[in-house]
């Protein structure tokens, strides 16, 4: 019960501080923005590989595991490198 | 030697560094000088969650099956996209995104159940489980429900963003929805939601976990079926704060802080993106979602607002006018991106610089199919980025500019939006370009932008329309200039 109120108090800072940071944002990074923070989103490879890694799974639970890994990484790989891409674009005169 | 229990300390704090990364990589990306640092900042942050993790992990085959394949495919993308279809790379990036969590989730829900009766026979049927095995108490119902949000969420996600993608891609063309619309879509919510309330109360209930898997996916579909057109930016972006929203949620299922505070920076960035969208189109998002644009209001005959007034215009003559001009404001749309314009229009603003004309560019917030969509073409064109100029802050210039040129932008310059009370696009901000002294037009012909509306701009009479393809017209602009 203690955790969950924890996390709970976790997400919701989180919530607030998203919008500050967020909003700080000029429309010229927005796209950057979606992409870096489509990144940001694979975090879910944390769980990915937890779930991919356990020990004497099934092979359902191995598939949905491996499918998990496999999707995260694009996510992460995929979404820093065009981030990155994008940004070194944009360039001062 | 640490024990397990220390162990486990570190990897919190671990992820707390992470997390901390994640937040000063989005501060940075608050301004194009330090952008590039944020995003390393935050890949750094993904780097250490991932590597604290793995501590954690006894099985690594399918791991670096699962890595190997996916940084291959994430890199190619990245790597090959073309910056007009960016928009079709994020959509696709958003579905995985959400297909992670929903993975995740179902993998902790058929792992637990089989940790507890050795092996399920089928994906039907009812098991006698408690929520206890989920967690202690309370938490075990906890942890259920967030495995049936999940699992909701990352599924309307992944078939959401797949429609998008194929719209965008123009593999799907035209709309397509439920009967009833926003009705039946609100059933087949409904009837997730209620399976992931009977999963919650039976959690041997496997059907019920069939039935919020296959509700999500096919709810997906018909959500982004009926939307197209000027109405993406609005789609992926909110495809983009489910896919933060699906992962906060598995956060809640794993007990993982890094996950929570990623996916929860993610889901708001997402919605502001959306509600930014919403109001640079004056419409609600229920609107966008379940309505086409605002029906009603007087109908305007094309004929009538453009009947013997539109002028065009060769390049040449434009070239003539530009020659002369002092300022020069280019705004661009969807349409430069569609001609793969931009890098001529850079052209034609460098021979303009080279003459001493002031030139910029006004960027309408819903201009292209992503926000922010043209200021990253620019940019790759190597348009400088403080030439490109927000909405609020070019409409005041527009009085002092001699020239603007208008390239594949329709409905974000039409004056009805401001004048045309009734209308079904007045009360949109708009780029105020029939302010300036001359309007140049470049557009195939006179056809309606996705409003659907007549542009009275067009039959001004400073208004001078340029037909035909957008790059070829600045590309003849920008040599007619020179040779001048």
């Amino acid at each position: 019960m203690e955790t969950l109120i924890l996390l709970l108090a976790l997400f919701v800072l989180a919530l607030f501080l998203g919008v500050e940071l967020i909003t700080k944002v000029p429309p010229t990074l927005h796209t950057p923005l979606m992409s870096g923070t489509n990144a940001i989103s694979g975090i879910t490879l944390v769980g990915a590989l937890l779930a991919a890694g356990a020990d004497g799974s099934s092979l359902l639970v191995g598939a949905l595991g491996f499918a998990a890994v496999t999707l995260a990484t694009i996510n992460v790989v995929g979404g820093y490198l065009v981030t990155n891409r994008m940004l070194a674009m944009f360039k001062r005169k | 030697m640490l024990d397990q229990a220390n162990m486990q300390h570190w990897v919190s704090l671990a992820y707390l560094v992470a997390g901390v990364l994640f937040i000063l990589g989005i501060k940075g990306l608050g301004k194009p000088k330090t952008a590039v640092r944020g995003n390393i900042l935050s890949a750094l942050g993904m780097l250490l969650a991932v590597v604290v993790t793995l501590l954690d992990v006894v099985n690594f085959e399918l791991i670096i099956a699962g890595v190997a394949v996916g940084a291959i495919v994430g890199a190619l993308m990245a790597l090959r996209i073309q910056m007009t279809s960016i928009p079709q790379m994020v959509a696709l990036l958003n579905g995985f995104g959400g297909a992670a969590s929903l993975t995740i989730a179902a993998a902790e829900y058929y792992g637990k159940v089989e940790g507890d009766v050795g092996h399920i026979d089928g994906l039907v049927g009812q098991l006698t489980l408690t929520p206890g095995l989920f967690g202690a108490g309370f938490e075990g119902s906890v942890a259920l429900l967030s495995i049936g949000l999940t699992v909701l969420i990352g599924a309307v996600t992944l078939t959401g963003s797949l429609i998008a993608f194929a719209k965008l891609q123009e593999l799907l063309k035209g709309s397509f929805g439920l009967p009833g619309g926003p009705i039946g879509n609100g059933l087949l919510l409904l009837v997730g939601l209620a399976a992931v309330a009977a999963l919650v109360v039976a959690p041997g209930n496997l059907a019920a976990m069939l039935v919020v898997i296959v509700a999500a996916l096919v709810l997906g579909l018909f959500l982004v079926g009926p939307i197209g057109g000027a109405d993406m930016p609005v789609v992926i972006a909110l495809l983009n704060s489910y896919s933060g929203i699906a992962a906060a949620l598995a956060g809640f299922i794993l007990g993982n802080t890094v996950l929570i505070v990623a996916g929860s920076l993610v889901g708001t960035s997402g919605l502001i993106l959306t509600q930014i969208m919403c109001v640079a189109m004056n419409r609600s998002l229920a609107n966008v979602l379940f309505g086409k644009m605002a029906e009603g209001g007087e109908t305007i005959d094309a004929d009538e607002v453009y009947a013997g007034k539109v002028k065009s215009a060769q390049p040449e003559e434009i070239a003539m006018m530009l020659e002369m001009a002092k300022r020069v404001v280019i705004v661009p749309g969807y349409g430069m991106a569609m001609a793969q314009a931009q890098h001529a229009v850079r052209e034609l603003m460098d021979a303009m610089e080279k003459r001493g004309v002031e030139v910029e560019f006004g960027i309408h917030p819903v201009a292209g199919r992503m926000p922010g969509h043209m200021n990253v073409l620019l940019a790759e064109a190597e348009v400088p980025y403080d030439k490109l100029v927000e909405m609020e802050r070019i409409n005041p210039t527009f009085e002092e500019t001699d020239v603007v040129i208008v390239i594949g932008a329709n409905d974000v310059t039409n004056p009805m939006a401001r004048d045309a009370e009734g209308s079904p696009i007045y009360g949109m901000p708009i780029l105020n370009v029939d302010k300036a002294k001359n309007v140049v037009v470049v557009k195939r012909s006179l056809s309606p932008g996705f409003a659907g509306l007549p542009n009275p701009l067009f039959a001004m009479d400073h208004t001078y329309m340029v037909y035909g393809d957008g790059k070829k017209a600045i590309i003849e602009m920008t040599s007619a200039l020179n040779d001048a």
